[in-house]
């Protein structure tokens, strides 16, 4: 009964979208108020639609009830209750049910939150959203109905794939798909103001915190998702350049360059043509990326069970709107006419310079992303290939060296016009900092790794361009220190967020050159009572025991870690077998530390009590996510500026900007 | 500067982006591009014989694991009609089984392909899709392969 419940909510959110996507379009085009405000009702309702048939169909997994046949196919009555509930989104049916609610949320936001919205453009932003949501309630009532009955029912279920039942992955596709729906709000707003055709500082104003969200929400997905990988897969890496990686990171690369282009169009009132064609974009991104992992037509590790009629319908669905919204945009575009002035050397050149190389990076994921495709399609599947982390290491670093450089020259740079050799004066400390961290990495490295050099010293830069710039701005050293504090608590919350985040993506380059250049890697056979030293750091192994978890048997190995004879820790990896898929996992032990992971994994056992073990040291590797952390910090901190909060934009001020005319 | 000149200056920048970019993709693909064969490709059509890094996919033949040689596992790939003979140093991935589909990276060294790297996936009901390919062509795909849905 509760599944059918579930079921006839989900149509029903179908029928009122469909509502949605039409009455408020045609009002806002006719200037019929009352279908106008339709679109805000119709919103609150679909959102509670979703949440009733998501709330069914994770009521049905928490009290597993067998003759729902997603329940059957991806959970035990014995897996843990938090597996049980991430469970709901662990699978293709649920995971797309996820997607619809997430959308209804945002759109349910913007009726709840948008009273200072221009009526015509909300109108016309909600009608958008609920016409992508129409596509995906189709997509999941025809070809992934999750409340789908078994009958005879089942006795107990085939359990979630072992791997998925972790504390880390069981919150990344949430997080991601926030991020994925999130660009939908961009580009709903991009549609309204193609075909209202005005684009203002207020609409910047509007998208940027929906943009910013979405960011977040995507850098918290993919930083958790990497995580899952390091610890979880037990290969010591944490990014593969694995196509179902890059389709999460390109919306990623294409939102930054959103966000940085919004800031120009808001305080410059030019590149507007430029930044709807960026909305536009991310969210293509992030329907293409959900083709690309939901189809199965490319090679991934992370590839689950396709289903390729799925893959079609998606694909249908990808043709439409991106098509459609490209189309649009040619012919709405030209009145798009920017007033503003651009001098090469200001703020908003370097904003510019930033949407050049996040968009020359992103063609190039694309390109290395798609290639085995086109090469298989031309040669009529004769030759396969593929483009693997070699291609990508080597075209996307010396891509990024610019970028950082630029990174901490842009914010140095006032707007409108700009002294370049004044801005490099003030980051005479970065570029000292940078030498000196090149200097220390020639020396402590074995010389075998030139990217590494520069990685490092590329971080250090921009970590203390990112500090100089802060220093500068509250003129620390320049009035009396008591001054300099106040202006530092007086800083606007939005230039905290930028700092933190260009401190944090400083981090973050560092952890990844670490971890990318220097990592020391270990494969051995070890009896009980053997050591093994790697990265410095000797490893006793004292031997294996089994045991038995809640749905699984493992062994666990017990390895006692000294450095120059002082203990440091007891890593205890294990080795999985989940009993009702007789699945086998690795969990890697891992001991963190600043300096970099201790890191350790048991294979096969060969008989006689000796095992073989693989254990790396990965520098530095921490810092990757301390850094997206404070990335997203950043963006967090940002948000709560009183001038970007959603709906923060005055009555006057919008007023003001609605009665003057599209240039 | 005039306006004209300054959207000159900005065309110039992206296009010396663009292009340094496309030249940097293109050295790159000359030399990481990896290509997939099947046993078939290797044993009837001497592919991979140029020392060059390929993919190799199949299925694990079943009975042909030897793990006696310590941290080094042998196996050997099969797509039914033909098989080649594989060495690996290190853990598998957790899902290396007999009978199941896998692809390998590495070079053919007199006849056995060293692997350097074999991928795991996640899920035990996916087939790669080159090996599906790879066991169509060899005209061995059966309905009853794994199915990618229940």
């Amino acid at each position: 009964m509760i599944a059918e419940i579930g079921h006839f909510a989900l149509v029903l959110a179908l029928m009122v979208a469909i509502v949605q996507g039409t009455l408020p379009m045609a009002g806002a085009a006719t200037g019929n108020q009352r279908w106008m405000a339709i679109g805000n009702h119709a919103a609150m309702a679909q959102f509670l639609l979703c949440a009733v048939s998501f709330g069914c169909l994770t009521y049905a997994f928490v009290v597993s009830d067998f003759s729902v046949m997603n329940v059957v196919q991806n959970s035990h009555s014995a897996k843990p209750m938090l597996y049980k509930v991430s469970g709901v989104w662990g699978n293709h049916e649920g995971s797309m049910l996820l997607w619809v609610l997430i959308m209804a949320i945002f759109g349910a936001a913007v009726a709840a939150f948008g009273h200072y919205l221009p009526p015509g453009l909300k109108a016309r932003a909600l009608s958008v959203q609920a016409l992508v949501a129409v596509g995906f309630y189709l997509f999941i009532l025809m070809t992934s109905n999750p409340f789908e009955r078994v009958f005879p029912p089942a006795a107990n279920g085939q359990d979630l794939n072992p791997l998925l039942q972790d504390p880390g992955l069981a919150f990344h596709p949430p997080f991601l798909y926030l991020g994925y729906v999130g660009f939908s709000m961009a580009f709903s707003f991009a549609i309204a103001a193609l075909i209202e055709g005005r684009v203002d500082a207020a609409w910047a104003r509007w998208v940027r915190p929906w943009t910013l969200a979405a960011w977040a929400f995507l850098t918290i997905g993919i930083a958790l998702g990497s995580w899952w990988a390091y610890y979880e897969l037990g290969w010591g890496g944490f990014w593969f350049w694995d196509p179902v990686e890059n389709a999460s990171f390109m919306p990623w690369l294409v939102g930054t360059a959103l966000l940085h282009s919004c800031i120009v169009v808001e305080k410059r009132d030019t590149m507007k043509a430029w930044t709807v064609f960026l909305a536009i974009l991310a969210f293509s991104f992030s329907l293409l990326g959900t083709f690309l992992v939901r189809s199965g037509v490319l090679t991934s590790v992370h590839a689950f069970a396709t289903d390729p009629e799925r893959g079609v319908f998606i694909l249908m669905l990808l043709i439409i709107v991106i098509g459609g919204s490209l189309a649009l945009y040619a012919w709405r575009a030209p009145q798009l006419k920017s007033t503003g002035v651009f001098q090469p050397i200001s703020r908003e050149g370097a904003l510019l310079l930033n949407n050049l190389l996040m968009g020359t990076a992103t063609a190039v994921v694309l390109l290395g992303t798609l290639y085995p495709l086109f090469i298989d399609a031309i040669s009529n599947g004769l030759d396969k290939i593929s483009v693997g982390p070699p291609f990508f290491n080597a075209v996307f670093i010396p891509l990024m060296v610019p970028m950082m450089v630029a990174m901490a020259i842009g914010p140095l740079l006032p707007w409108k016009r700009a002294d370049l050799g004044r801005a490099l004066r003030t980051l005479w400390l970065a570029g000292l900092m940078g030498i000196a961290c090149a200097l220390w990495a020639l020396w402590w490295q074995d010389g075998h790794s030139p990217w590494g050099i520069v990685g490092i010293a590329a971080a250090a830069w921009l970590a203390f361009g990112a500090m100089s710039e802060l220093a500068e701005r509250i003129k620390l050293f320049r009035v009396p220190f008591s001054d300099a504090m106040r202006r530092l608590i007086n800083q606007p919350r939005a230039s905290w967020g930028m700092t933190l985040a260009h401190f944090g993506l400083a981090l973050t380059i560092a952890g990844v050159t670490g971890a990318g250049a220097w990592r020391v890697e270990s494969v051995q056979t070890m009896a009980p009572g053997d050591t093994v030293t790697v990265g410095g750091y000797e490893y006793r192994f004292k031997g294996a025991q089994d045991f038995t978890g809640p749905n699984y048997l493992a062994t666990a190995a017990v390895f006692d870690v000294y450095k120059e004879g002082d203990f440091v820790v007891t890593l205890k990896p294990e080795k999985r077998v989940y009993t009702v898929r007789n699945f086998p996992t690795t969990e890697a032990g891992i001991h963190t530390l600043l300096s970099g992971d201790l890191y350790a994994t048991v294979g096969d056992a060969k008989g006689d009590g000796s095992y073989v073990t693989r254990i790396y040291f990965n520098p530095l590797v921490v810092w990757m996510w301390i850094g997206s952390g404070f990335m997203v910090l950043g963006a967090v901190i940002s948000l709560s500026d009183r001038r970007y909060r959603v709906g923060a934009p005055k009555r006057s001020r919008m007023t003001a900007a609605a009665a003057q005319p599209a240039e | 500067m005039k306006r004209k000149h300054k959207r000159l200056s900005f065309v110039l920048v992206a296009f010396c982006l663009l292009g340094s970019a496309a030249a940097l993709m293109l050295t790159a693909f000359e030399e990481n591009i990896v290509f997939f064969f099947s046993p078939t490709d290797i044993v009837e059509q001497q592919k991979g014989a140029d020392d060059r890094r390929f993919r190799l996919g199949g299925l694990v033949e079943e009975g042909s694991v030897d793990r006696s040689g310590g941290e080094t596992i042998a196996f050997r790939v099969t797509d039914i009609s033909n098989f080649v003979p594989v060495q690996f140093t290190g853990i598998l991935p957790d899902l290396f089984r007999e009978g199941q589909g896998i692809v390998a990276e590495g070079r053919l060294v007199n006849g056995v392909f060293v692997a350097d790297e074999v991928l795991a996936k996640h899920d035990e009901t996916y087939m790669p899709p080159e090996v599906a390919d790879a066991l169509k062509k060899s005209g061995q795909w059966k309905a009853s392969e794994p199915k990618t849905e229940y």
